[in-house]
């Protein structure tokens, strides 16, 4: 319901590791969004193809990696996965239980491409805060 | 050209958490203790804030900043009840978030007050989502809405301090299964406060003032350390 400010957030997060690698241009995203988030994937490509227009994401292709909502039962240690309307242990029924995955929401990594002539401006001039100097 | 990856490992709203922390930081310089209110709509958030201003004005000054999508009537009850209020207009957002909150608070008179209360926009799936610098907060649930909510919603109910089950007054008309509901907070969030109250009767209001009136207690008495 609010993908397009998550959205943003993951586009000026993912120029701005770019910028500090001098990048040329952003092929691959990398997210990891648990369950628990509350984000449709759908929305968010459906923004992303908007706004990422005319900067170097332009294009990029985002992969999910959704992780599930997990539950840990502290009488018997087993790790599930709660069927809807429960969150009790299905091993043992006990409910001294707790959360134990499906609530990351985080850009992993991405994939950049770089050009040789700015790698070497930039060895020639390192530059501060990710602003390539003229040499 | 050369391909490589990146890595990058940042939390998606990092930009909100750290504003989320300029704006605890300045409460945490006017020593305000903040709270932040979430539940669907209707649930009773501004019934709630204007009976703990009624139960806690002779010991603390109250301001309250309301997260409405367009009007100003939940300010207008607070401010009738004599709090300072002021109103964010979240232009039909979903939650609030740190910058909406951030302009909120600079536009209350912070020096004056011991305890700002955010009344955020009802909604019971994302504002969980968005911190926004308070030193609690609190989900209010009402008996209407069924006790099955934990588990529809479980987001809502992590990562809050406290539970209030409001409308309890209604309880003879609702098939609510208050031991469902409050065994699906305590798995979501083992050892979270929670107070059955009803704004019509009066009901566990008293015991929940006082409990947030500890809280600011125990916040002055650090601050002034
Ligand atoms: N019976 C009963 N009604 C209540 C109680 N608390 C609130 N109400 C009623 O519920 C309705 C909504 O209350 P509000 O306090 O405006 O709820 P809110 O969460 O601020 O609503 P929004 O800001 O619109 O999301 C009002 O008609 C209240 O009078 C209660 O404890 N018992
Ligand atoms: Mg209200
Ligand atoms: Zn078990
Ligand atoms: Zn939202």
């Amino acid at each position: 319901m609010h993908e397009l400010p998550v959205t943003e957030s993951i586009l000026t997060i993912a120029l701005r590791y770019a910028e500090r690698e001098h990048a040329t241009s952003i092929s691959d995203l990398y997210l990891v969004i648990g369950d628990l988030s509350s984000i449709v994937d759908e929305s968010v490509q459906f923004y992303w193809d908007i706004i990422s227009r005319d900067t170097i994401a332009e294009g990029a292709t985002l992969h999910f990696e959704r992780t599930p909502m997990q539950m840990v039962c502290f009488d018997c240690g087993k790790t599930y996965r709660p069927e809807p309307g429960t969150l009790s242990c299905p091993g043992c029924g006990s409910t001294i239980v707790q959360v134990a995955g499906g609530e990351d929401f985080r850009l992993e990594a991405i994939t950049v491409e770089k050009d040789e002539n700015t790698e070497k401006a930039n060895e020639a001039a390192p530059s501060v805060d990710g602003v390539i100097e003229e040499t | 050209m050369d391909v490589i990856k990146v890595p990058v490992v940042e939390e998606i709203l990092s930009a909100n958490d750290q504003l989320a922390v300029a704006n605890r930081e300045l409460l945490d310089a006017n020593k305000v203790f903040g709270v932040n209110i979430m539940s669907s709509p209707g649930s009773g958030k501004t019934s709630t804030i204007v009976a703990t201003q009624e139960r806690l004005k002779d010991s603390l000054r109250l301001g309250m900043v309301d997260g409405d999508i367009a009007t100003t009537i939940d300010a207008d009850r607070a401010a009738e009840a004599g709090m300072q209020a002021v109103q964010i207009n979240t232009g039909g957002n979903c939650h609030l978030d740190a910058v909406m909150v951030s302009q909120g608070i600079r536009s209350l008179k912070l020096e004056d007050l011991d305890l700002m209360i955010i009344e955020n926009v009802g909604n019971l799936i994302c504002p969980s989502s968005f911190k926004l610098g308070t030193h609690i907060s609190v989900l209010i649930a009402s008996v209407p809405e069924g006790a099955d909510k934990p588990y529809k919603y479980p987001p809502m109910y992590r990562g809050v301090d406290a539970v209030i089950i409001n409308k309890i007054d209604v309880l003879p008309y609702f098939d609510f299964d208050m031991d469902y509901f409050v065994k699906g907070v305590e798995m979501l969030n083992p050892g979270v406060k929670s107070f059955p109250i009803s704004n019509k009767t009066g009901e566990g209001l008293d015991a929940w003032a006082d409990w947030l009136y500890e809280q600011v207690a125990a916040y002055q008495q650090s601050a002034a350390e």
